[in-house]
């Protein structure tokens, strides 16, 4: 068997100097996906450092009206947090359409956002991926490929980020913040996550040893209007073929206030600021909606397999602004 | 009078499996116990160059590896035979480790013992193997051009070619004529407890824990591939968490963990991994099935012809038999049925449940809801226009029937008559209502099956036989058989089972399993009961001394004159009183010989109400009814939630299952059950299940036809009709997706 180390850390401090002065190591949270990984032979990190002792379970209001949710509270405590649900609908429903009950009990916010891709080829250990092993090619490109990505891909990875929950913070221009060895830093969600380019080993700007500790998102009045729709082949348990993180905003029958963000689609959580735009001062109407996710929807460069997702990203962007469309919206 | 059979008593497994209790297969705790994990080929097609064991020899831990270069060679290659023979009975005609040869992907090609499970598996990962790879041939598309029409499959028991009248004269006639041809994904079984099997030997004789159909079946294989004496093996299997047809063969695991086990010196347990389990035991292989229906303009058919294409192994002619229930569900003069196979480089796919019935009755069925269409007939009335009151095969009288009122209960439930009206939408969904019905065989063993029925002094009871609990209810509903001829209260008689030592039966396969034990039970229970009359009846001191034993019935758990019921005494105090710690009797059900007087078929009917979102695509099953005639039932809370998963399975074959190759590589790309997607609760719709009562007296002594699998033949014809009918769409490929839809 692979030896593996494995400390507990209790303070924040502790545990960034011990991951930071330790390529080897890494960081445990929730473990629900890195077991897995660890096991299959795609992690061969040395060395745990268990942070599920550290302070960082909090789910507070901020001082300008925003949410502050601690990188170790569980999925589920969020999503069953009153003011949550309240302000932020999107995220309560992006976590409880994720994964099941149980993983949702013990998944962590800054797992969640570090997730790994479900790409079989990269999952396998064995397959040309990039991603696992940078150089060696991507089994997917030609391969099965009908639950990839059509958006920001690149011929080195067309893997899909998996989670559910950063779609709906890219919607919300959240911030992921973190803790290195010299201080803290804020990293802005859009550039947190990375397309996949010529070096998808990288998905986020993260150094080595960097933890996340928080997840910030701003006040955002119009997400008491939201809805996070998530289409996929089983009704639970499954990760998006399609899903969309909207707020929408309507004032006279013309939208005010929109946002937009795309999951299942894409390589990262996929904001659809093209489609925002045409949206804003425009009628609030189906047609409209329609016009808006064709041109989102333009620059994907499908497979064969996962064409279906072009057509189905954009009905399913019309029905998650026509769900949040009040009634005579257009009037 | 039915006083227990049929009641719905709570499984008395139950509590053990809930609480953790159970053990199965692997978690036998053995002194000395030892971990063996297999290791797969990378390639599904070539052979091994060379083969270094040295980083697993050397990793922690570590006690044996064993290739095909130190391997002992197996004794004998049985053929591959169903397990109802009661015969060895191995997944395929081939055994792993025994030469370099890569005949599918995942192969076993090494097997690693070590001291604990974690060091085994990685070790494992170690055995460094060099190949020559050969292209592998791995999906329909590329054996179209090389197929061939067996003589025979199935072991021998199905012709590749069979039919009836001149088919295509009467196509050519016809007045009306439906051709179609569908696509159906390769299935995997998937049950929850992975293979598994514990073995160790003591004194030269063989003990093996093994997660089975059949304990026998393990025994008689396992003894034929290692040339070991039958009598030196014990089987012994309590629990066997579902199979669904993966532990319906015996595969190679089995003798590999018998194998190690003896190469160590100690005891070995060998559990499949999730992923080896979609390369180790069998299959429900991909498929193309061609359906042509010729009718006149009243709907009665004149003509079908259904021939299937699919993939088998290099070393057997196999597929599941999708083809005989249609050739003898409708009246029609004129069939035929081949079957057409290519090799590729595949394991023999063996058996899933609904064994061809599922994928044959999806084709059926589907083109009889298109012809309905033709005809602007009701998909029902068609049905009952072409009821075929006598088998169209053998043109003999059906053992018992049952289908006109399984299509009437089942309508009347459903709200058949809403169908005529169209589709109805419902906000974004459209509403549609499908039907098809449900056929599966109601096949027998060949040969006698044994039981043994023990009542003690104390008035308790115990049924003996060989059977395996895989998730039936088999210890509940045979306890209740037993108490019925013994007239003992159900409490106080327990079923026995899992363990070659008890008398032998085939493996329970094919929805054999509760009419052939229930007839062996009954037989020894009956046996014992009038023996134990006899010897009241001749006892001095017994009150029931000097009567006529045809007039001394069963009353309150006693023995009692018919006519004067205060009148008698218990078993306990007729045993007590001779100082008889128990009485006992050993009894075997012998199926007729010969030319069977009947056809044997288990009949139901199916009806689907499917709600599809007319701009999303997505499927969403509203609700299933299903009508079964599966003769007696005897217990009918088991009985029903079997024919529930059933339908909840021909739900998950109609929408979500499908085993996906990469035929790049020839390896399944989706060998998890997060990729395999099967239904979970959120995807269950309301079913339910309606028995109607049919009374055979010709299948076996309780007139027990099973419900093991007639709930899955036909669901996922009556979804997609119900799809179709929503939206207009026929979809001709499971699973039915999104993309088909748009």
């Amino acid at each position: 068997m692979r030896p593996i180390g494995y400390a507990r850390a209790t303070a924040v401090s502790q545990a960034v100097k011990a991951v930071s002065g330790d390529r080897d190591s890494t960081y445990l949270a929730g473990g629900t996906t890195q077991v897995d990984l660890l096991r299959q032979g795609v992690f061969g990190h040395a060395t745990l450092i268990d942070i599920n002792a550290l302070p960082l379970t909090g789910i507070d209001r901020t001082d300008d009206g925003g949410t502050r949710i601690g990188a170790l509270a569980r999925m589920s405590d969020v999503a069953a947090d009153p003011a949550v649900r309240d302000h932020l609908p999107l995220v309560a429903e992006s976590l409880e359409l994720s994964a099941s009950a149980q993983l949702r009990h013990m998944a962590s916010i800054g797992g969640n956002l570090l997730q790994r891709v479900r790409c079989g080829y990269y999952r396998d250990g064995a397959s040309p991926c990039n991603k696992r092993a940078p150089g060696s090619g991507c089994a997917a490109l030609t391969g099965v490929n009908r639950n990839h990505a059509v958006l920001g891909v690149s011929d080195r990875c067309i893997a899909v980020h998996p989670s559910d929950l950063a779609v709906a913070l890219t919607a919300l221009d959240a911030r992921v913040l973190t803790a290195t060895t010299t201080g803290e830093r804020a990293h802005h969600i859009d550039d947190f996550f990375l397309e996949p380019g010529d070096t998808p080993e990288r998905e986020h700007p993260l150094e080595h040893g960097e933890l996340i500790t928080a997840v910030e998102i701003p006040d955002t009045p119009t997400a008491r209007n939201s809805r996070y729709l998530k289409l996929r082949d089983r009704q639970s348990y499954e990760f998006a073929l399609v899903s969309v993180a909207a707020t929408l905003r309507v004032e006279h029958g013309l939208v005010t206030g929109v946002r937009l963000a795309l999951g299942g689609v894409a390589t990262k959580p996929w904001r659809a600021r093209q489609a925002e735009g045409m949206l804003l001062g425009g009628t609030a109407d189906a047609q409209t909606y329609a016009v808006a996710a064709r041109a989102e929807m333009a620059a994907a460069r499908p497979t064969p397999a996962n064409a279906f997702k072009v057509e189905l990203a954009q009905r399913a962007i019309v029905r998650a602004l026509t769900s949040l469309t009040p009634a005579g919206g257009a009037a | 009078m039915s006083a227990v059979i049929g009641q719905p008593l709570p499984r008395i497994d139950g509590r053990p499996k809930t609480t953790g209790a159970a053990r199965y297969s692997a978690d036998i705790p053995l002194p000395g116990l030892t971990y063996a994990v297999l290791a797969g080929s990378r390639i599904a097609a070539g052979r091994i160059t060379r083969v270094n064991a040295a980083p697993a020899l050397a990793a922690t831990g570590v006690i044996a590896v064993l290739t095909h270069e130190n391997l002992p060679r197996i004794a004998a290659q049985p053929p591959v035979l169903p397990s109802l023979l009661g015969g060895p009975s191995p997944g395929e005609t081939f055994f792993p480790m025994q030469d370099a040869t890569i005949h599918y992907g995942g192969q076993h090609v090494a097997l690693v013992v070590a001291d604990t499970y974690e060091r085994a598996l990685h070790a494992a990962g170690l055995v460094e193997f060099t190949y020559e790879e050969e292209p592998a041939v791995t999906v329909i598309d590329q054996i179209r051009d090389r197929t061939e029409v067996p003589d025979s499959l199935f072991g021998g028991f199905v012709p590749g070619h069979s039919s009836r009248g001149d088919v295509e004269a009467a196509l050519d006639r016809a007045e009306v004529r439906v051709d179609a041809t569908y696509h159906l994904a390769a299935n995997h079984q998937n049950p929850l407890e992975t293979s598994a099997t514990t073995a160790h030997w003591e004194g030269g004789r063989l003990f093996l824990h093994d997660a089975t159909q059949g304990p026998n079946a393990t025994q008689h294989t396992v003894a034929a591939l290692l040339g070991v004496p039958h009598a030196d093996i014990r089987v012994i299997s309590h629990y066997v968490g579902g199979s669904f047809g993966a532990k319906a063969s015996i595969w190679h695991h089995s003798t590999l963990a018998a194998m190690a086990a003896r190469h160590v010196g100690r005891p070995v347990r060998l559990a499949l991994t999730r992923e080896q389990m979609f390369t180790s035991c069998g299959h429900r292989e991909e498929q193309e099935h061609s359906v042509s229906l010729g009718a006149d303009r009243q709907g009665r058919l004149t003509a079908l012809r259904h021939h299937k294409l699919s993939p088998t192994s290099q070393h057997d002619d196999w597929a599941e038999t999708s083809l005989e229930v249609g050739a003898q569900l409708y009246a029609c003069d004129a069939y035929e049925g081949v079957y057409r196979l290519g090799r590729a480089h595949t394991m023999t796919p063996t058996f899933m449940r609904c064994p061809g019935e599922a994928s044959g009755l999806f084709a059926l069925e589907s083109t009889l809801d298109q012809l309905a269409g033709e005809l602007g007939l009701d998909p029902l009335e068609l049905r009952l226009r072409n009821h075929a009151d006598t088998d169209p095969v053998t043109e003999k009288p059906w053992s018992s029937k049952g289908l006109k009122e399984c299509y009437r209960r089942g309508a009347e439930l459903i709200g058949w008559h809403r169908r005529a009206a169209g589709p109805v939408a419902d906000g974004d969904w459209l509403v549609g209502l499908g039907m098809a019905s449900a056929a599966y065989p109601a096949a027998g063993p060949v040969n006698p099956q044994r039981a043994r029925v023990r009542v003690y002094a104390d008035g308790s009871a115990v049924a003996q036989a060989a059977a395996s609990e895989f998730g039936t209810g088999v210890g509940t509903a045979m306890a209740q058989v037993a108490a019925e001829a013994l007239g003992l209260p159900v409490e106080r008689v327990r079923f026995e089972a899992g363990d070659t030592d008890l008398p032998n039966l085939a493996s329970a396969v094919g929805s054999t399993g509760a009419g052939m034990i229930s007839a062996a039970v009954h037989r020894a229970a009956v046996a014992l009961r009038d023996q134990l009359i006899a010897q009241a009846v001749a006892d001095p001191g017994s009150p029931l001394h000097g009567a006529d034993p045809g007039r001394v019935g069963l009353s309150g758990g006693r023995m009692v004159l018919r006519d004067r019921r205060d009148t008698g005494e218990s078993y306990a105090e007729l045993l007590l009183r001779a100082h008889q710690p128990d009485a006992e009797a050993t009894r075997s059900w012998a199926p007729p010989q010969g030319e069977p007087t009947h056809a044997m078929m288990t009949f139901g009917a199916h009806f689907a109400e499917v709600a599809v979102d007319r701009d999303l695509g997505l499927v969403r099953v509203r609700r299933l009814v299903g009508a079964f005639a599966p003769g007696r039932v005897l217990n009918a809370r088991t009985a029903k939630s079997q024919l529930m998963g059933g339908m909840l399975w021909g739900m998950g074959q109609a929408l979500l299952e499908q085993s996906v190759m990469d035929r790049r590589a020839g390896r399944w790309a989706n060998p998890s059950l997060g990729d395999y997607l099967v239904p979970v609760n959120a995807d269950a719709p309301q079913v339910d299940v309606e028995l109607v009562e049919v009374t055979d007296d010709v299948v076996n002594p309780l007139g027990v036809k099973g419900v093991g699998e007639i709930g899955q033949a036909g669901t996922a014809a009556a979804i997609a009709a119900a799809v179709h009918h929503a939206t207009g769409r026929r979809v001709r490929n499971l699973p039915i997706v999104v993309e088909d839809l748009l």
